[in-house]
């Protein structure tokens, strides 16, 4: 019980020793307001103890010059460490554009990691040291949150919409990974690892027994859950043309089936492509039917990050030509009336 | 320098004056049972809520006690994961609903508020017994969602769990708490209308004790808060029940939304819990150390600031979800605010006691604990506003730590603190001084002893609401269930003392501490069924001890 106990957590990261400065700074500020408030409550109650009982203290009303002090000299420590926050938070919360990009959905009660390159896995998260990460997030089921305590991170996982995290590891080593929400019976037991990995090693593990790359495996989906049927690339399309839309500024004409000012744009990240191919309806593209049915219980949330990391990669002219050996799925045939007149 | 002595044999002589046989108190005048369970007066319906929430608060605890024996080993050994998590949400819902709400507002409120201000009840009397009852109903309610099989939730009902994916009983629960509210909303009403309609001649606004304004800003937020809470509570259900989406993302609804409601109205209620305790300090060191409350406008200001900056800081419970960043600046800075008023505080009463004569009776001895916990409560609370440490410390231990110094160091100590002050009023005995200032002093211990290791606990990651932890966790968690242990014994020894005094304890004179507010220099101990023999006249601000022998005259 003694042999693992330690003072400090794992300092593991980047933002890390910024926050434990802000930490420090904030502790011993309130170590000697704390240590005043009890100094000056002792020693009135020594110094000022009842003597006689028939002593009647002068009145004391206030004091402005004190009142101010007391006013104004918490405001000015409150305004320097809400400023310190905010410098600490921007770092935590705003990923580097270069950070490289993972995937982690979760469900009652685990974490299921993917790779770009391919690799999954389960309630582990190995990650090269010195390189920044971005964790992009969601969740099957009921909000889970995902913490690094040694990286001082720490983002809510919430259904239905893709949150993030980032961090750059600094140390080499395994460090815990918690759910920090509470989400039922087994809240206590969704925790993983954190393994921070020499960049040699990273790549070496990246290889080892890898499926296909998270794209190639959504390019299998694309054309298995007929995405292709319709969105082919080419003059015959039935809906907008997916290559290089991503992080694009993408002309919308309806939400959520009302027309709306022409001339809006959204912005195409995967916020957009997953809510595009849940809810087909919400934000339209301008200049096309929305004849798209939706895929909500046909997809899960990881074959979704598939198809996107799949759109993400998708380059002018590289949209897969149809096949008829996958046959539509029947649902969908029956979910979609216009499926005749394509 | 006052010369005039202030004498409490003058007390004792007024004792005599207006003292009256015991058969003529509000306790003694008619023993029926229905006379309790039917009775409109303020006194009697404020004891059976006494009665009612320490019961409530034996279960809370004995709840809590099995959660730190479940924490004292890494593994799950006492309890099984399910029953843990039952446990720790029934915790949450029986201390804050049940216990910390109703605590000072409707035991010390319900009793003091028409004394203090020299009326002979509440504005609404039968409203009062009907919040009462209402109270009892939902607390049934509760315990009957308890008995079927509990709530798994935790007490803050997050969406989609809550309304989608938790099995147990959810919708009785919610209902509990739907009808609880509406005893918390009726209560806030009764007051805020007593205090404006109800003040005896020449008790103007700023010559109000600075636990009626306590007690106001309490009531307020009571009123706008609670219908909030109750209208959540009411789209869970119909969610869960009619499967209506409004906060599971699969039917279309927003889970954040829930967090939204949930916490406007749940942060205004940690005021509900600490804003009388706040109220009662000021009586307290004002009157042990036999001196006006320094800064009397101010004090009384920053408990309507504190009441007001409570509704706009709710999102700071969200910082990890998601929220603009921008969203999440403002709140930080607006948590700031919430420090200043409160800052204020402490400082007045430490210049309250500032050339004072200062005694040390058992109400005293709490009113230092408050200070003390209260003083690290808030100071923690600064870690959590400051947006760069709050990440890291947000749903760790090091949140339950600082919650538990506020509202159970704050507003508990504060909570006893006004039992023993107001003990010898209500029941027109003493308690025994040596037990009751050792209880403050091993609740004290116990306390700090109980949470203090938790801060270090969640700085070090341990998450809270967990049933099994990694190894590296375990010795704090000793050293917090061990200090339970002690802190358990602080809050068992006032139930033996002071039931022991309301039968043995020795008579109590009308003001045995010289308080100078009404409910000690015009009423009997206990007082008489209508309280005051005429109706008092107040020409005097509050706790003016100097130079004077009363402040009030009532002749």
């Amino acid at each position: 019980m003694f042999e693992e106990f330690k003072w400090l957590p794992d300092q593991a990261s980047t933002v890390a020793p910024e926050v434990d400065m802000l930490m420090l700074f904030i502790v011993v500020v309130t170590v000697l307001i704390t240590a005043l408030v009890t100094v000056l409550t002792l020693g009135f109650a020594v110094a000022f103890r009842r003597k006689s009982e028939s002593y009647i203290p002068a009145p004391w009303f206030g004091c402005i010059p004190l009142e101010i002090g007391w006013t104004l000299i918490p405001v000015g420590i409150c305004l320097v460490m809400f400023s310190w926050g905010v410098k600490v938070y921007s770092n935590i919360v705003i990923p580097p554009a270069d950070a490289m990009e993972i995937y982690a959905v979760g469900r009652q009660w685990m974490w299921k990691i993917q790779h770009p390159e391919g690799q999954r896995e389960i309630n582990a998260l190995h990650v090269p040291i010195g390189r920044p990460v971005k964790v992009t997030l969601t969740s099957e089921d009921v909000i889970h949150c995902f913490s690094i305590p040694a990286f001082r991170v720490k983002q809510d996982v919430v259904p239905g919409r893709y949150s993030s995290l980032w961090f750059q590891a600094t140390k080499a080593g395994t460090y815990q990974l918690f759910c920090s929400e509470y989400c039922g019976t087994e809240h206590s037991r969704m925790i993983g690892k954190v393994i921070v990995m020499e960049e040699a090693d990273y790549q070496k593990w990246l290889s080892e027994g890898a499926e296909s790359g998270q794209a190639l495996q959504g390019r299998k989906l694309y054309t298995k859950l007929q995405c292709v049927t319709c969105h082919t690339g080419n003059a015959e399309a039935k809906a907008p043309n997916l290559e290089g839309i991503y992080r694009k500024h993408i002309p919308i004409s309806h939400v959520d089936g009302v027309k709306i000012k022409e001339g809006t744009k959204v912005f195409a990240d995967d916020a957009y492509i997953r809510e595009s191919i849940l809810y087909p309806n919400a934000k339209v593209a301008a200049g096309w039917e929305s004849i798209m049915p939706t895929y909500q219980g046909l997809v899960t949330e990881e074959e979704l990050l598939q198809v996107i990391a799949y759109i993400k990669a998708l380059n002018q002219g590289q949209t897969p030509p149809r096949t008829e050996e996958t046959p539509t799925p029947a649902t969908i045939q029956n979910k979609n009336p216009n499926k005749e007149a394509n | 320098m006052a010369t005039v002595g202030l004498e409490s044999k003058t007390f004792e002589k007024f004792a005599d004056v207006v003292g009256h046989e015991d058969d003529s108190n509000y306790l003694s005048h008619d023993h029926s049972v229905l006379s309790w369970l039917f009775t409109l007066d303020h006194k009697r319906i404020a004891l059976l809520y006494l009665v009612t929430i320490t019961l409530m608060f034996l279960l809370g605890g004995v709840l809590a006690g099995a959660i730190r024996l479940e924490l004292l080993t890494p593994k799950g050994d006492f309890l099984t994961a399910d029953t843990y998590n039952k446990a720790f949400t029934a915790h949450g819902i029986i201390m804050l609903f049940f216990f910390l709400i109703p605590s000072i507002p409707a035991v010390l409120g319900n009793f003091l508020v028409p004394l203090m201000i020299g009326a002979k009840d509440v504005a609404f009397p039968r409203l009062n017994l009907f919040s009462y009852y209402l109270y009892f109903a939902g607390s049934v309610i509760a315990l009957t969602a308890l008995l079927l099989g509990g709530v798994d939730t935790g007490w803050t009902f997050y969406t989609p769990f809550s309304s989608t994916y938790s099995n147990s009983y959810v919708i009785v629960m919610a209902v509990g708490l739907f009808v609880v509210g509406f005893s918390s909303i009726l209560t806030g009403l009764n007051f805020i209308i007593t205090v404006h309609r109800m003040r005896c001649p020449g008790l103007t606004w700023f010559r109000l004790p600075l636990f009626i304004w306590g007690i106001y800003a309490t009531s307020v937020v009571q009123l706008l808060g609670t219908p909030v809470i109750a209208v959540t509570l009411g789209l869970l259900g119909v969610e869960r029940t009619l499967g209506v989406g409004i906060f599971d993302p699969r039917l279309g609804g927003d889970p954040i939304l829930f967090q939204h409601l949930f916490w406007f109205y749940s942060h205004p209620a940690v005021y509900i819990m600490i804003l009388p305790s706040l109220g009662v300090t000021s009586e307290v060191i004002a009157t042990f150390s036999r001196k006006n409350v320094f800064g009397y406008h101010i004090i009384a200001f920053s408990s309507i600031a504190i009441a007001v900056f409570g509704f706009i800081v709710w999102a700071h419970h969200m910082f990890t979800t998601g929220i603009s960043p921008y969203a999440a600046m403002v709140f930080s800075l607006l948590t700031f605010s919430v420090a200043i008023p409160s800052g204020i505080k402490v400082f007045s009463w430490l210049a309250t006691m500032y050339g004072g004569s200062i005694s040390f009776g058992t109400p005293m001895i709490y009113a230092f604990g408050f200070l003390g916990l209260f003083t690290i409560g808030g100071m923690t609370g600064l870690f959590l506003s400051t947006l760069g440490t709050d990440i890291h410390l947000h749903d760790t231990y090091f949140i339950v730590a600082h919650f538990h110094y506020i509202m159970v160091g704050g507003a508990i100590m504060g909570y006893m603190a006004a039992i023993h002050y107001w003990w010898p009023k209500m029941t027109g005995r003493l308690y025994s001084e040596f037990w009751g200032k050792l209880s403050a002093g091993i609740t004290f211990i116990g306390f700090n002893f109980t949470f203090f290791p938790q801060f270090i606990l969640g700085y070090l990651g341990m998450p809270r609401r967990y049933y099994e932890y990694p190894d590296e966790f375990q010795v704090l968690n000793v050293f917090s269930t061990a200090g339970a242990t002690i802190l358990a014994v602080g809050y068992l020894m006032p139930l033996v003392y002071m039931p022991y005094s309301f039968f043995f304890g020795e008579k109590a004179n009308s003001n045995p501490y010289g308080g100078s507010t009404l409910e000690w220099t015009n009423t009997t101990s206990p007082p008489s069924p209508h309280n005051f023999e005429k109706t008092p006249v107040v020409t005097e601000e509050p706790y003016h001890y100097h130079g004077k022998e009363a402040a009030v005259v009532s002749h």
